[in-house]
Parts: C-alpha cells; structure tokens; sequence
C-alpha cells in the first residue's frame, strides 16, 4: 500500500514539475503585461493597461501582426486547396507513382528547415537575375515559400480520409456522365470537408511559427516571429509581453474549447450507439 | 462520346498543379544549391568550396559543436518525455484528455514568444546567456515534439503484452524494460529525428540564448548567405543534406528493425 502511494506521489510530482517548467514562462509574460517594467523580472510597479494601449499604437508591431495573419490564412488557403487536389491525384495514382510522388513530397518536411530557406533564396535570385522575371523578395514571395512548405501536411492530412472512402466513389460519378472536375467537387470534396479543415488549421500554424523561411526569404517584410526574434536581439519593446499575453491566451482557448467540444461529441455519439 | 471525355481526363490529373509547384519549388531549388556548391568563380566546376567548408576550422568546429548541442538537447528532451509520456499513459491520468493536451499545448504557441518568455524567466533567476540558457532553451521548444510521438505509441500500446508478461511472472521493472520499452522504439525513433535535424537549423535560439561561442551550424550558412558567399553557403548546406540523408536511413532501419521485433518473439 505505502509503495504504491508514493508511486502515485511520483507520478504527480514529475507531472507537476514538467507543467511548471512549460507554464512559468508564459505565466511570468502574461503577469509582467501589466506592468509598465522595462523587462518582465523588473520590479512590478503600478498595475497598469498602458501595454495594452501602447500595442494598437505600435505600428511596426501591428504591421508584422498584419502580414503574420495574411501570409499565413492567404498561405494556407492555397495549400489546402493543392495539397487537397494533389492527395485525390495520387490516390488514384499506380504503386510506383504514388512513392515517387509521396516521397517528393516528403523533402521539405525532413530536410534541414536553413537548406529549404536558402534554397528559396537562390530560386528567388535565379528567377530575378537570371531568368529576368519582375519578381522579388517580399510579402508575396513568403506566401509561396509558406505554401510550398506547408502542403505536404495537408496532403498527410487529407490522405489518410481519402483511403476510408468507397473507392468507387469518383469512378460512379464519372460513369454517370459528370466530369471529373464536378465530381471532385461534388463528390469527393464534401467528404473530405473534415481533413482539409484541419490540414488547413495545421498548415495555419506551421505558417505562424515560422521562423528560419521568413527570416531568410521576408527582406524587409516582418512578421511575429521575426520582429521578436530582432527585439530580443536589440531591445525588446514591453508591449511586447501585451501581444503575446493575448496569443497565449487565444491559442490556450482555442484548443481547449475545440477539445472539450470534440469530447462532448463523442460522448453523444457513443451514447447513442 | 461523355465516356471518351472522362476517359481523357484521368483523376491522376488532379495531382499536376502539385507536381508542377514541387518541380520548380522544391527539386528546383536543391538543383541550385548542388549547382552553386560546385561551380567556382570562373563558372567551372570545382570543389573548392567544400575545401573552404573544411579546411577552415571554425567551420568544422561549428558542425561538431552543432552535433553536440543536438545530441545533448535530444537526450535530455528524451529523458524528460519519455517519463512523461508514460506517466501520461498509465491509468488514472489516461482518462483525462486535458491534462495531454496541456503538455502540448506550446506546440501552437509561435516558438519565438516561448524563447522570449523562457529568456526572461532565465534572467529573472539569474542565468545569463550562455551555453548552457541555449541548451535550455533548446529543450524548452522541442519538448513537445520529443513527447507526442513517445504518448502516442504508448497510449496505443496493447495492454494484452504487458499484462502477458506479468502474468508470466514478470515484475513491473523487468515488464518496462522487456516489453513496453521495446515496444515503444518506434515512438522514441520519431521524436528523435523530430528534434535531432531540427536544432541544426535553430539559430533563433542559439542567438538570442546563447553567447559568442554558442552556435549552431545554421547560423553560419544564414551569415555565408548575408556577405553573399553563395558557393561556400551552398556547399555547407549540401553536407547538411547528406546529413539528413544519413539520420533518414539510420532512423528508417531503427524503426523497421522494431518493428519486426513483437513477431520475432523475442520481446512479448
């Protein structure tokens, strides 16, 4: 009995440990974002909401907030709607093909995330200098360089929905006389609904948390992780600690609403098997 | 005459719009960086940049180290999840699915705003920058990536194995390092090699953490990059490709090599 009790102990205690260590932190941020103290740690002084109103003032701040939502919903819209497309095209490949194309797929998912960022960066002065097309770096080039890094996810997202289907489902719309267009689109893309909204949700957040790409292919163009990453270089503005306080709490409550939400489904559903 | 035209347009064709982005996206670019590793001032081919990349000690120095502070954050990422993850697992804790999700959560969190929260509770505590906040900092980002895979086969692991072993006389110790813990290589094999390759690239943290003499690897290929020596920035990046070329084979063998094991009988 005694040995199993500080089992029990044991176990809570390295549960308690590690959560702490992941949620000081963040605890410390969100705390230190009502205090106008030059760094979190600092002395806490008067509590305050100056963070918070100095943050809709910031417009470096709000600029690289702007383009971290553009390029990531922009981004991840074009890839779920390529990564969606090409997982119904290689599904419907032969054997070979399908490895073929499944392990091209994989590069930029196992490779080096610095290698893929320079390797946009000489396609970018390739086609620039090279080539002479009127491109360049900038907002537009990261949208690309987000889309090609961020498909492979939804094609690993939406494939594996794709195989529990009847396989027989395009083939049947096809031989009643709809093109294959209509049926992927009539067919096929309302059953896949489920996949591509949370290959595009996945796709969303990988783009958020971009760092190495942007930094390397974004000259000029900021974004969240690029404006911190030159803060906490340099010196770091304290609203800082405002904006990110309203991340940590978005995603904090984003995730555990869909969760319970997702578990209430469940539970319905197996109750009413 | 309509079956002739479904016929014509195969639902293969869906794939093209992909294939056509990776073609000039993805091969293109590794073409580029071949090409610029190899091809000298003159326009000719030539190994002179990989002779740079080597022959400059700091460069060599840099990949070890880079080597270095991968292998130490992965094992200590490792050590640290994999008691979690099975702890997660086990019985009274398996039932709550929040308290996961609460380990994972920082996943969704722009790993930059967790470098800066962790920094300023490092500096709070007094630890400055430096090797050992880097390796920290490290740990704190990847942690989450080392610990899914490892819950996952764990919490998908049959009960019938280790109840089998106990059953045969097994006592608890010897049942996780005979069964659970072979049965669960797969698990640990990917959250290596989601950590492992991954730091190489992570100079967010090494400058922001750590001192002068703290790098990673990846910081010097961006900085080749920044004073335009492309060819000498692409030869290090090819000797990182070949890098992960090599952790994608040794990891494939580790996990199928497991993954035969149950069968063989020689675990269950």
């Amino acid at each position: 009995m005694k040995k199993s009790t500080m089992w029990t102990i044991a176990r809570w205690a390295i549960l308690i440990v590690v959560l702490l260590a992941i949620y000081l932190p963040l605890i410390l941020i969100m705390v230190y974002s009502f205090s106008g103290a030059r760094s979190a740690g600092d002395t806490f002084g008067e509590f305050t909401f100056s963070q918070y109103a100095n943050l809709f003032e910031d417009k470096k701040l709000l600029t690289a907030t702007k383009n971290t939502i553009v390029v990531g919903v922009v981004s991840a819209l074009i890839a779920t709607l390529l990564g969606t497309t090409a997982a119904v095209g290689i599904h419907y490949m032969r054997r070979r093909w399908q490895t073929a194309v499944d392990t091209a797929s994989q590069i930029t998912v196992v490779n080096a995330e610095i290698v893929t960022a320079m390797g946009f960066f000489l396609l970018m002065l390739f086609l620039r200098d090279t080539v002479k097309l009127p491109v360049n770096f900038g907002l537009g080039w990261l949208i690309v360089a987000h889309t090609v890094i961020t498909t492979p996810y939804v094609i690993l997202t939406v494939s594996p929905r794709l195989k529990q289907l009847n396989p027989n489902l395009l083939e049947a719309s096809m031989d009643l006389g709809a093109g294959a267009i209509r049926s992927l689109i009539t067919v096929l893309l309302p059953q896949l609904a489920g996949a591509m909204v949370s290959g595009f949700a996945l796709a969303f957040t990988l783009s958020l948390d971009d760092f190495v790409v942007t930094n390397i292919n974004g000259t000029g163009v900021d974004t969240i992780s690029t404006i911190v990453y030159d803060g906490l270089r340099n010196k770091l503005n304290p609203d800082i600690r405002a904006l990110s306080t309203i991340i940590f709490v978005l995603v904090l409550g984003v995730l555990i609403v869909g969760n319970i939400i997702k578990n209430k489904r469940l539970q319905n559903e197996a109750r009413k098997k | 005459m309509k079956r002739n035209r479904n016929k014509v347009f195969r639902p293969t064709a869906f794939s093209f719009p992909y294939l056509a982005v990776t073609l000039v996206f993805v091969i293109a670019p590794l073409v580029l960086v071949l090409v610029y590793a190899f091809r000298g001032q003159d326009g000719g081919f030539t190994f002179a940049n990989f002779r740079e990349v080597f022959t400059e000690k700091q460069n060599v120095m840099q990949l070890l180290q880079t080597v270095g502070i991968a292998a130490l954050s992965t094992g200590i990422c490792l050590l640290l999840a994999y008691p979690v993850a099975y702890v997660l697992a086990s019985k009274p804790f398996n039932k709550w699915a929040i308290l996961s999700l609460l380990f994972i959560i920082p996943m969704w969190i722009n790993f930059v705003l967790r470098v800066f929260a962790l920094k300023s509770l490092l500096e709070m505590m007094g630890i400055g920058k430096g090797y050992f906040a880097a390796v920290v900092g490290i740990v704190y980002d990847f942690f989450p990536y080392m610990l899914l895979p490892i819950y996952t086969v764990l919490s998908n692991l049959d009960k019938s194995y280790v109840e089998a072993s106990a059953d045969l006389g097994a006592g608890p110790v010897r049942t996780f390092f005979r069964v659970t813990l072979p049965l669960s290589v797969p698990g640990v094999v990917s959250g290596i090699s989601m950590v492992f390759m991954p730091v190489f690239s992570s100079y967010a943290i090494t400058k922001t953490m750590g001192d002068a003499d703290t790098t990673v690897i990846g910081a010097k290929i961006a900085s080749l990059f920044h004073q335009r020596s492309y060819g000498v920035g692409s030869a290090l990046s090819f000797v990182l490709l070949v890098l992960v070329l090599i952790v994608m084979v040794v990891t494939n063998l580790l996990s199928r090599r497991t993954a035969k094991a149950p069968k063989g009988g020689k675990v269950a």
